[in-house]
């Protein structure tokens, strides 16, 4: 491929797009059913019931510390699809690029999904591409779907959270949201928090071995644990009670909180996964997500208990009682 | 309206302006309005400002204070904090 | 270079001890207003109210910046983003903001330049790199803020720059409270003080509060320990019938506040009248730009006419802004202004009263 930026030419099915396609986008992953460049992927499934999930990814900038878009663009589909309990398998990828996006910025985004890719062990088995004129895309949006086998008899859900239940979180709070907002323009400060993107499909399985009746995993990715911690307790029901000393949060995700006035409860998270399991089998999956990658700083960070229906609770250090609630609009930096 | 974060100033440069260290993420802030502000010291810092330098001794002196009336309370502590137990789980419930 | 000198103001036994000792120096009901709005967030946070005693009630004031500013100056800087050229740089705390008609947030979705920054200078910094952007810098908050505004427009002053302007919707607060302790509807037994704003101004400015008024404050921080350290001076100075003003903050504020700032706030700004949401004109409670910057001030750079201002019907935020009203007894909270559809500032608002309670509390829910 000659071009060193996306043309418009690149999206309109001729030569040029074959190129692009075959050049880029299935030399970097390889797969040998996306090779046979088929309108359709065909595969084999194991037997079971299937699990699908899809995300579109439009994070700016698209490179920032600890990660990019492409790396977000697996993980996340991949752990949405393991929060079911499934194995991931299959993912589909659909790429809207901008016009004038650089040639080398697309290749280190494939490498990111390809890397995430394989280390998930999940295959990228057909995709779709399309260019956009300059001045509208934000330089590459990414639409990955994935597809999962439930193993028999796991069904898990958010609606199954009981009173007494303990919550599980995988480890430290905030660190992809901070890593973000440091670079973005007028709120630059130096931190060495990077990105927790990453795929945490190893990781539940994990715990589902460990902890069998475990009722439902769920990543707190944008709105951040609150929005997770709220969206189960209605599902469910149910009021969930964090105790603030055990949620684990880099000491410099604090400081960047303070500074900018942001809630960490509500920053998004990118590899962390929260757990419910019932009380008797807290501490197997707690030392199952201890013993995984990405796990080393797992918690037990709450309990969950009658009502009323939808409440979230965060006992303070001061033995004092408040409501953590859900993100509303954005979290916009404050000096008041 | 009251948002001013303590940070240690590490490097001071040119006009005044000074890289801080806030629980370990670095910023730029202006030093204009703390001429007495040197590297080491602990400052105030709001909307890119560090407004004043944050007074140690003080600090310390008031930790020692709060320590000594702890001290003091312990005697009576136990009926005490039952009772502002009491009345903060009283307030809970007529939430 | 130690540790932080804050952090051991978080310690929970301290904070423990501290709520007995308040406890037991209550005699008998007290109605303790905290100024500053974040005060409000931090006792919101810390669930401090929850701890005090049943004797003891918090009211929150009106110390949210934002929540205070009058719809005719957000009306006026909205009018202001859509002159040709023009792009408004803000804190961030403005965004959400209702005016009369609509709101920063409002205008940037339909493609005004509106861009948020955490620090006055990243404005200047701005129209100096971009000459061809016309930058207006909305100088809002009290006096913790408008030092760091002012030494801004000086910057600017000094760099010649020809595209840059603040609008001065400051607020200074010693003169609000005095309204305050002359307001029929008001019961107040004492203040806790802003912390920050005292940095800057120091405890004389309250003086008149106990010496005219008999009226204790205590100069708080921010900390957990720091709220109830100025909870315990006050609830005892009320018990005791003293009233002074007693810096709870010694860490932060010195007798003497900040000269530096102070005098910088003297050299590019004068006192003014300013609008108070909610409470009407107060004399000698704004910041107006100086004639000598007058070229850095857009309200006389730009001519706009903004519509006329109207009040939010059915909001309460003037009552709840005053301590008249707490905010789960407002008509509209929780029933059609909720964090999801504001109705008005104190609700919109990170710090607003009502946004904390509804956020962090009980109150008024189902």
């Amino acid at each position: 491929m000659q071009q060193d930026r996306i043309l418009l030419a690149h999206g309109s099915g001729g030569t040029m797009m074959r190129v692009l396609i075959e050049e880029i986008f299935v030399a970097r992953f390889g797969d040998d059913i996306l090779k046979r460049m088929d309108d359709a992927a065909s595969l084999d499934v194991p037997p079971g019931r299937i699990a699908m999930s899809t995300d579109t990814y439009v994070v700016t900038p698209l490179f920032f510390p600890g990660g990019d878009i492409g790396h977000l663009a697996v993980a996340g589909t991949v752990n949405d699809v393991a929060t079911a309990g499934a194995k991931p398998l299959y993912l589909s990828v659909g790429f809207i690029l901008e016009e004038g996006l650089p040639v080398a910025d697309l290749r280190r985004i494939l490498d990111s999904m390809a890397d995430v890719a394989e280390e998930a062990g999940v295959r990228i088995v057909t995709g779709d591409t399309k260019v956009v004129e300059r001045g509208h895309g934000d330089g590459v949006y990414i639409n990955t779907a994935g597809i999962g086998v439930l193993p028999e008899g796991v069904d898990l859900s958010g609606s199954y959270c009981k009173p007494g239940d303990v919550v599980l979180l995988s480890g430290t709070l905030g660190d992809h949201g901070i890593a973000v907002v440091s670079t973005r323009e007028g709120l630059s400060f130096g931190t060495s928090v990077v990105s927790d993107a990453a795929p945490l499909n190893h990781l539940v399985a994990a715990v589902l071995e460990a902890a069998p009746s475990v009722r439902c995993f769920r990543d707190p990715t944008r709105g951040g644990l609150s929005s997770c911690l709220n969206e189960l307790a209605s599902a469910s029901g149910v009021s969930i009670t964090v105790e603030e000393d055990s949620v684990p949060v880099r000491e410099q995700v604090r400081g960047a909180c303070e500074m900018l006035g942001y809630d960490v409860y509500q920053v998004a998270n990118e590899g962390k996964m929260v757990a419910v399991v019932p009380a008797d089998q807290a501490d197997a999956a707690l030392a199952a997500m201890r013993g995984s990658k990405y796990g080393e700083d797992a918690a037990i960070i709450g309990t969950v208990a009658e009502g009323p229906a939808g409440r979230v609770y965060v006992n303070t250090s001061f033995g004092a009682r408040r409501i953590m609630d859900m993100l509303v609009g954005e979290q916009l930096p404050r000096i008041c | 309206m009251c948002l001013a974060i303590p940070a240690t100033v590490s490097i001071i440069g040119e006009n005044r302006m000074a890289q801080v260290d806030m629980r370990g993420v670095t910023r730029t802030v202006s030093l204009d309005l703390v001429p007495d502000a040197e590297v080491g010291s602990w400052v105030l810092v709001h909307a890119g400002f560090a407004i004043q330098v944050v007074d140690e001794q003080y600090a310390n002196e008031t930790w020692d204070l709060l320590l000594e009336m702890g001290e003091a309370l312990d005697a009576e502590d136990a009926e005490l904090l039952n009772a502002a137990a009491q009345a903060a789980m009283g307030e809970e419930s007529k939430a | 270079m130690g540790p932080d000198p804050s952090a051991a103001f978080r310690d929970p036994e301290v904070a423990r001890r501290l709520t007995a000792a308040i406890a037991a120096a209550v005699t008998r009901p007290m109605k303790i207003m905290e100024v500053c709005g974040t005060h409000t967030v931090a006792i919101a946070r810390h669930g401090l109210r929850e701890l005090m005693p049943e004797n003891v009630t918090l009211l929150s004031g009106p110390g949210c910046p934002v929540c205070v500013t009058a719809n005719r100056d957000i009306d006026l800087a909205i009018e202001l983003g859509r002159q040709p050229g023009v792009t408004i740089t803000t804190f961030g705390d403005m965004i959400k903001v209702p005016g009369s008609y609509s709101s920063l947030a409002r205008e940037k979705a339909e493609g005004r330049d509106i861009r948020i920054v955490y620090s006055p200078l990243d404005a200047v910094a701005l129209a100096h790199s971009d000459p061809d952007l016309q930058v207006v810098f909305l100088g809002v908050g009290f006096e913790t803020t408008a030092p760091t505004v002012a030494a801004a427009i000086k910057t600017a002053a000094r760099m010649g720059l020809k595209n840059f302007s603040v609008l001065a919707i400051h607020k200074t607060v010693p003169l609000a409270l005095e309204a305050l302790v002359n307001d029929p509807e008001v019961a107040i037994d004492g203040f806790i003080l802003p912390g920050h704003v005292s940095t800057i101004i120091g405890p004389e400015p309250y003086r008149f509060l106990a010496e005219k008024y008999g009226v204790p404050g205590a100069v708080t921080g921010f900390e957990p320990v720091d709220v109830l350290q100025g909870v315990l001076s006050l609830v005892k100075q009320i018990a005791e019938g003293r009233a002074e003003i007693d810096i709870a903050y010694s860490r932060g504020v010195s007798s003497n506040g900040n000269p530096t700032a102070r005098a910088l706030m003297a050299e590019i700004f004068e006192p003014s009248d300013s609008e108070w949401r909610g409470i009407g004109v107060i004399p000698g409670t704004g910041l107006a730009i100086r004639e000598e910057f007058a070229e850095w001030d857009a309200a006389r750079r730009f001519d706009v006419t903004p519509p006329e201002p109207k009040e939010i019907v059915g909001c309460q935020c003037g009552e709840v802004l005053r301590g008249v009203t707490l905010p789960y007894q407002c008509r509209l909270f929780g029933k059609g202004c909720t964090p999801e559809h504001p109705i008005g500032p104190c609700m919109v608002s990170s710090e607003g009263s009502c946004a904390a309670y509804y956020r962090y509390t009980d109150y008024g829910r189902a």
